[in-house]
């Protein structure tokens, strides 16, 4: 028979209730990613290199933007959990935390740049 | 422990010396394509806020990711999107616990690695 108690079981394992919600994210922002980067993809190849017209033809179309905002929302995302995930499987302690908030803040950087960016086009053309 | 016999004894494979199976090694590249490809994820965004600077700053972006240097992160990265996309396929599989028998493995990871050639090619000569 243990003597261990309950919660002297289950210390240190990791949290209970909300435990999957960061792999779920991951694997719900992959799923959306996979038509989205079709998506993007096509308007984008077609745009770049094309100069400023291009662009504001492409992008001053709404479809073509909102694909782009979401592909960099969702992207920014996946981006940002991945990336957590990479850090803190090879690092520890403070490096770990510094890294994990930089990555979260470059990526919520990134893609409030790109979101904001891509409508001002729109609402420009 | 003088007298132990340390040597001709079989070790565990080490990492450093084990030979990797193709499988472990496109997880791998799976990792570091999704870490790669936000190279061309910053050149991308910087072009689009450069669009929404001023035509004559975006001249600048949109010449920067068309030259040789541009060109070569942008499909450095585009290898990488598709080879991360081929492999995340494969992982909603290994999710729905489909998949995992050896022969299976060893034919998808061939499907991973030709998919990634093939949608970059396609890519360049469709877009």
């Amino acid at each position: 028979m243990s003597y261990k108690t309950d919660y002297n079981a289950v210390a240190g394992l990791g949290r209970a209730n909300e435990g999957v919600h960061h792999f779920w994210m991951q694997r719900l922002t992959s799923i959306a990613l996979v038509p989205l980067t079709i998506l993007f993809l096509i308007p984008f190849g077609r745009a770049l290199g094309g100069g400023h017209e291009a662009l504001i033809a492409t992008y001053g179309q709404f479809g073509n933007a909102v694909t782009a905002i979401l592909f960099i929302a969702v992207a920014c995302w996946h981006f940002a959990i991945g990336m957590q995930v990479v850090i803190e499987d090879y690092l520890d302690g403070g490096a770990r935390l510094v890294l994990v908030i930089l990555t979260k803040l470059f990526s919520a950087t990134l893609a409030v740049c790109g979101v904001l960016a891509v409508a001002t086009i729109l609402f420009r053309a | 422990m003088a007298d132990v016999n340390r040597g001709n004894r079989p070790l565990s494979p080490h990492l450093q010396i084990y030979r990797l199976p193709l499988v472990a090694k496109i997880s791998i590249m799976t990792r570091i394509t999704g870490v790669g490809m936000m190279a061309g994820g910053i050149l991308v965004i910087w072009w689009f806020v450069a669009g929404a600077y001023s035509p004559g700053y975006f001249a600048v972006a949109d010449g920067l990711l068309t030259s040789w240097f541009g060109k070569l992160v942008l499909i450095g990265s585009l290898w990488a999107l598709w080879f991360h996309f081929a492999n995340g396929i494969r992982h909603f599989f290994f999710d729905l616990g489909k998949g995992f028998d050896l022969p299976v493995v060893a034919r998808s990871n061939w499907y991973v690695i030709g998919a990634s050639v093939v949608l970059t090619v396609l890519t360049l000569m469709l877009v």
